[in-house]
């Protein structure tokens, strides 16, 4: 017997009414929560400095999108590099599962921002040295510092996500494969037809958590040059000599940002038919 | 060929995990039209049996045949393994299994489920594997549900999806592996009618069950499996009437 209840059907929840779901966020002590949180919002907003802001609108619009480009391009990379990561490591042969273990245990276990150094002066300062690549049409990008930001970015992503994909390979019930073995299907069809989109399914719901753990580790690439929305504002920091008020800006800014990324996954993940 | 090929041949099976052996030697025939039920004890080896028939167990000695042409098999340490893949996975799309745990796709909907081995593994057109599939949904009482997700049905519903991807294949034998164990009490009769049903139609079954009741009722040949040997079979108003072995007839009466 399957020790999880596969027999009754999931229902969704009925939605409240509105009138009850407001009701708890009425309760005297959270109004007074909720208030003392508005006057803090208006005391920031009126008594502290944020002349500066208009001007730099445009340079932090600019970082903005350029650690939403960093985090959107190793999100993705990095996925499609997990997959395999994750494959091998549950049915590969010994060499390749050792060396993608091996891979996902050396980036997890040291922190990223030696990674990005190391990568970053490292591989750099060796590229540097070889006229062939200093000729190619390769250089141009290869001197600047973001394609070193997001191939640290990447590898990190990979590393914590195939681990997640290991995870989800071994968590598909044998018995969903063992199915398709006994109609017929050769190994590669039950792993294209059966195994791989149901890894990738329980993998899902693990993926926004990731995504946002992400972007909070991308303003690191700002200590190799790159001017990311945290470079700029650090940038705003030394120009304009004020500490708080561009830092709760940043604040604000990554909130907004994660609440949008957690609202959106949770939407895509609540359209991908559920099923364990 | 002709009718008298058997649907199933088994010979002389024998198959151990370590040093523990589950079977000990057994020998059955399926004809076309059959309908073998196979009753016995937890650990009599009954589903080890059934898994052998396609593969999913592979046998330590003996020879199965499908429709008269036998596994190609190849000697290992360990006992045997099938030889030629294609011949295993063109025999085992012949062979339609019904699981304990029903097995289904969870990423597929019902109508994805059925269509699925037609389209994928015979190769067969998509409008024609729907066509077909509906027809079978319908015969299961499903078909209204082809847009479903497994999870969002009953287990009664669930099976009888699982009985519609086997029907789907049109399989020369089909196995069914305790197909009622895993269900609530109440959802059990409606399984057993559609496997019922499709007795009545003469389609060539091989059963592993704990329902007794049933088998006597469908079967046409029942086998008692006991520590890997088969203690006794024959037609089941013998069987379940007048059983010989000692053990056959405690198990009936711990049953009953």
């Amino acid at each position: 017997m399957p020790d999880i209840d596969i027999v009754t059907p999931i229902r969704p929840t009925p939605a409240l009414p509105l009138r009850s779901r407001l009701a708890p966020l009425l309760m005297p002590h959270r109004l007074v929560m909720a208030g003392l949180a508005l006057a803090a919002l208006a005391a920031i907003i009126t008594k502290m400095d944020w002349s500066w802001l208009p001007g730099y609108l445009p340079k932090i619009g600019h970082g903005l999108l350029v650690t939403l480009a960093l985090l959107a391009s190793s999100v993705a990379a990095g996925f499609a590099l997990a997959l395999p990561l994750g494959a091998v490591q549950v049915t590969g042969p010994a060499p390749l599962r050792w060396l993608a273990n091996g891979f996902c245990t050396v980036i997890r276990g040291t922190p990223l921002l030696l990674q990005l150094w190391l990568i970053y002066y490292g591989l750099g300062a060796l590229f540097a040295q070889f006229p062939e690549i200093r000729g190619s049409w390769l250089w141009p990008y290869l001197r600047q510092a973001w394609p070193y930001g997001f191939l640290t970015l990447t590898l990190s992503f990979a590393a914590y996500q195939g681990e997640v994909i290991r995870g989800a390979f071994a968590g598909v019930p044998r018995g969903e494969l063992e199915a398709a073995r006994a109609f017929g299907m050769p190994r590669l069809m039950v792993f294209r037809r059966v195994w791989f989109p149901r890894a990738v399914h329980r993998a899902l719901p693990t993926l926004a958590g990731e995504i946002i753990l992400q972007l909070k580790a991308t303003p690191l690439v700002a200590t190799i040059t790159v001017t990311d929305l945290y470079a700029v504002i650090t940038r705003v920091r030394q120009a304009t000599y004020l500490t708080y008020e561009p830092l709760l800006l940043l604040i604000a800014i990554y909130l907004c940002l994660s609440g949008t990324l957690t609202l959106a996954l949770r939407w895509l993940e609540g359209r991908v038919p559920s099923g364990r | 060929m002709n009718d008298a090929t058997p649907a199933v041949e088994i010979r002389d099976l024998h198959k151990h995990f370590g040093r523990l052996e589950v079977l000990k030697g057994i020998s059955l025939t399926a004809r076309p039209g059959d309908v073998v039920a196979v009753i016995g004890g937890s650990g009599s080896g009954k589903s080890t049996m059934l898994r052998c028939i396609n593969m999913l167990e592979t046998p330590s000695a003996g020879e199965i045949a499908i429709h008269g042409e036998a596994y190609a098999m190849r000697r290992t340490r360990g006992g045997l393994e099938p030889a030629d893949r294609k011949q295993l996975q063109r025999i085992r799309a012949q062979l339609g299994m019904v699981f304990q745990n029903f097995n289904l796709w969870p990423h597929r909907t019902v109508l994805g489920n059925v269509i699925e081995v037609p389209v994928q593994v015979l190769g067969m057109p998509r409008d024609e594997a729907v066509a077909r599939a509906r027809q079978v949904l319908d015969r299961v009482g499903l078909a209204e549900k082809e847009d479903a997700y497994p999870a969002h049905m009953s287990g009664g519903q669930q099976q009888r999806c699982a009985i519609a991807r086997v029907l789907a294949v049109e399989p020369l034998a089909m196995l069914f592996d305790e197909p009622t164990s895993a269900l609530d009490p109440e959802l059990v009769g409606e399984v057993l009618n559609v496997i019922r049903d499709l007795a009545a139609e003469k389609r060539t079954m091989i059963l592993v069950t704990h329902e007794m009741g049933f088998a006597r009722d469908v079967a046409s040949h029942v086998v008692y499996l006991k520590d890997g040997r088969i203690e006794e079979q024959g037609p089941p108003e013998q069987l379940f009437g007048d059983p010989h072995s000692p053990h056959l007839q405690q198990f009936i009466r711990s049953i009953a």
